[in-house]
């Protein structure tokens, strides 16, 4: 672990890899998340733009992913570009999303009728190249189309996001399958830190980077998306033994 | 009629009857609806109807201008609805709606969007779609309004026999021999009916049933930009069709761009050899003139294509086309030019449709269902926000779903509350935000009140619950506890 991050050989490597991977396609950018610690354990020091990511909702919110769907709205608020989001149920509320600074002017919802429409819109999204980004709540993500998406997103450098989400929780064990996507995102609800008057907090996630290709696994404890879509950094700990620092450990799932 | 210009025009509050001639009496072609009410009926005699109603206001009949109306109309339901339309003399418009439903948002938006616009134009229309000319034609007039059927022999058995497009004087036979429904004649053996009436009955109960091919010859509109190709050797693999689109598209824009428009609909008809044809429609967001993009559209919807024996010949049109002006990438030097998505909302369009591609735009409204509606996805921008205030949920439950709570009233949040069965403790809660009724749009909502209160549970999951009341005027609500949100 503390080799793999301080030798400049393995870095040049990396690069020369991906130099040897991004032969002939557009130039792919990093959005950072502009939170250190979540930025270092990616080895790009962010999310990498045209690819495909995946994020889905763990433990109760498995079925609504509602802190996932906020989490991608985050990510496309830091995209410019208009935004195409795919759904086959429209149970969104959009208000939520301007809150995490997605603009309503910039999101465009294509409302289709399966999965397998879904699919087709959002490789066509991503195939375009004139979109800020992407999104499609999907239930099954193959091995075989995540892999046409993430051909399709490397080509045009377009941000893909799969919510991942499943009618019934038996469902949710096609999580564990793999996909070609080059992050994979579990966000779930953490309790929030207590006011000193009576109120709700700032909603707080356990994020937590399932897969990382090139990279490890982690997870961190983080607040959610402000107005911007950036995620904050807990300012401190109401119990502060309970927790390391965020970013420090290791993942198990 | 009542559209007539000027003073010419009838009054809408009064009854109007057209007058003909059939033979050497003068007889009451068409009644409207009030004149209907007052007992007079298509086919008495005029003196009759003067009897009747002794200052009936009357105008002369004049078919031919009928049979251009219809013609006219007909047109007009080609460029807006589907691209196979003919007029159905003396009163009906016969729509082949295959292939073409998915651009009006599918087949029963369809038929309720040319009902309403029908009717808003002053013309009371009845429409049904069913698998066949024969059932659509029967249905469209006897059953309910507007009516979309699947099983189209089921929906036609309990239908009476007139229904069928037969000459009066065979109908008047039937119904002497006790026939009362369609589904009773077609379950009699064809050869004594063939014996009594002719070829007919059975003719037009194959046409019903769809036994027997009923082509539809299309309307077509003079001096519309179209291109025809008519081939040596019939076609039918997908791709020599997908090489005379191309084709066709780049003639047609050639056609176009003499004129200097852009094609906002596209019509390809197929001519097969048996007779029939078949066709596509695709529609453009905005007016466009590329012939590779057009020829992309096209080719995509080209699975629904059956070319039975082989394809003929192919006819091109753009029904719809606009003015076509184009505009510098950049506004600014130096700045970045803004991609031109008008293609990708095209192809999207024409996988699911119009009216579920969208943009939501906020609107003036506390009720949360209604704080938003549909804009077009190339809309200018609308700059309009919601106020942000308040946190609100990314999913919405439509309807709110009940829950049962412990709650303290007027104005404390629930300690608990059931939802789904699974019982939650609320550890900490905000609230309430308290939302009116908008007795400007529903009187019923004059005293309603919701209280909004956003709960957290001992795992950190949020919820958006709202009580139905201010908690102690019972006129404001009912005070039962909803869930409307999940915040994860």
């Amino acid at each position: 672990m503390s080799d793999a991050r301080s030798p400049t050989a393995l870095q040049a490597l990396r690069a020369r890899i991906a130099a040897i991977e991004a032969h002939g396609q557009a130039p792919r950018g990093v959005l950072p998340f502009g939170v250190a610690a979540l930025d270092a354990s990616l080895p790009e020091g962010g999310l990498l733009r045209g690819a495909l990511h995946e994020v889905a909702g763990g433990g109760q919110g498995m079925l609504d992913a509602s802190c996932a769907t906020l989490f991608a709205a985050g990510i496309l608020a830091r995209c410019p570009g208009p935004v195409l989001w795919c759904l086959t149920k429209a149970d969104l509320f959009a208000p939520a999303l301007a809150q995490a600074g997605l603009d309503p002017d910039r999101v465009i919802y294509v409302e289709a009728a399966d999965d397998k429409a879904v699919m087709a819109c959002f490789e066509e999204g991503l195939r375009h190249g004139g979109l800020g980004g992407v999104v499609a709540e999907v239930a099954r993500l193959s091995m075989l189309t995540s892999r046409r998406l993430q051909l399709a997103a490397e080509r045009t450098g377009t941000i893909g996001i799969a919510v991942r989400r499943w009618r019934r929780p038996a469902d949710a064990a096609d999580f564990g399958q793999p996909t070609a996507a080059v992050t994979r995102w579990r966000i779930s609800a953490l309790p929030s830190a207590p006011l000193p008057v009576p109120g709700v907090g700032r909603a707080r996630w356990l994020v937590e980077l399932i897969r990382n290709r090139a990279g490890e696994c982690a997870d961190f404890m983080m607040e959610a998306c402000d107005e911007t879509g950036h995620l904050g950094v807990f300012a401190n700990l109401a119990h502060g033994s309970l927790a390391p620092p965020a970013g420090q450990r290791q993942a198990v799932a | 009629m009542r559209r007539l210009p000027g003073s010419a025009k009838p009054s809408p509050d009064a009854p109007l009857v057209l007058l003909g001639r059939q033979g050497r009496r003068r007889v009451v072609m068409a009644a409207d609806a009030q004149a209907l009410a007052l007992g007079i009926r298509p086919g008495m005699a005029a003196t009759q109807a003067h009897a009747l109603v002794p200052d009936l206001p009357s105008l002369p009949a004049d078919p031919a201008e009928d049979a251009a109306g219809l013609q006219r109309l007909a047109q007009w339901a080609q460029r807006h609805y589907a691209p196979i339309v003919a007029a159905d003399p003396p009163d009906g418009l016969l729509i082949d709606a295959t292939g073409a439903t998915h651009l009006a948002g599918g087949a029963q938006a369809m038929l309720a969007g040319l009902v309403r616009r029908l009717t808003e134009a002053g013309i009371q229309a009845r429409a049904a779609m069913a698998a066949t000319v024969g059932a659509a034609h029967a249905l469209a007039r006897r059953k309910a309004n507007p009516t979309l059927v699947d099983s189209t022999a089921g929906a036609l058995a309990d239908l009476p026999i007139a229904a069928l497009r037969l000459p009066g004087d065979i109908v008047a036979g039937l119904q002497r021999l006790g026939f009362e429904h369609i589904g009773a004649l077609e379950a009699t053996p064809r050869a004594p009916l063939a014996l009594r009436f002719g070829p007919e009955p059975g003719r037009r109960l194959d046409q019903a049933f769809g036994r027997r091919a009923e082509p539809i010859t299309p309307v077509t509109t003079p001096d519309l930009p179209q291109v025809h190709r008519v081939f040596a050797e019939p076609i039918a693999t997908a791709e020599a069709l997908a090489l005379w689109i191309a084709e066709l598209t780049r003639a047609l824009c050639a056609v176009l761009d003499g004129k200097c428009l852009g094609a906002r609909r596209l019509d390809l008809l197929f001519h097969r050899v048996d007779a029939g044809i078949a066709a596509i429609r695709i529609g453009t967001a905005k007016p466009a003139r590329d012939a590779k993009h057009l020829a992309r559209l096209l080719c995509a919807q080209l699975d629904g294509i059956d070319p039975g024996f082989g394809i003929e010949a192919m006819t091109l049109a753009a029904p719809v086309s606009e003015p076509l002006d184009f505009q510098p990438a950049a506004s600014r030097l130096g700045e970045a030019p803004v991609a031109d998505i008008a293609g990708l909302i095209d192809t999207l369009t024409n996988r699911v449709g119009q009216a579920r591609l969208y943009r939501l735009a906020p609107v003036e409204s506390d009720i949360p269902e209604r704080a938003m509606h549909k804009i077009a996805p190339l809309a200018p921008p609308t700059r309009l926000r919601w106020p942000p205030q308040w946190p609100r949920p990314p999913r919405l439950l439509t309807p709110p779903e009940p829950v049962e709570t412990m709650a303290l009233l007027p104005d404390n949040p629930p300690v608990q509350f059931t939802w789904r069965g699974l019982r939650r403790r609320v550890r900490r809660a905000d609230g309430p935000e308290r939302i009116y009724g908008e007795w400007s749009r529903h009187t019923a909502e004059r005293d309603a009140v919701r209280d909004y209160f956003q709960v957290e549970d001992e795992a950190g999951q949020r919820f958006w619950l709202f009580r139905a009341g201010d908690g102690t005027h019972p006129e404001t609500g009912s005070h039962r506890w909803f869930l409307h949100g999940l915040f994860g």
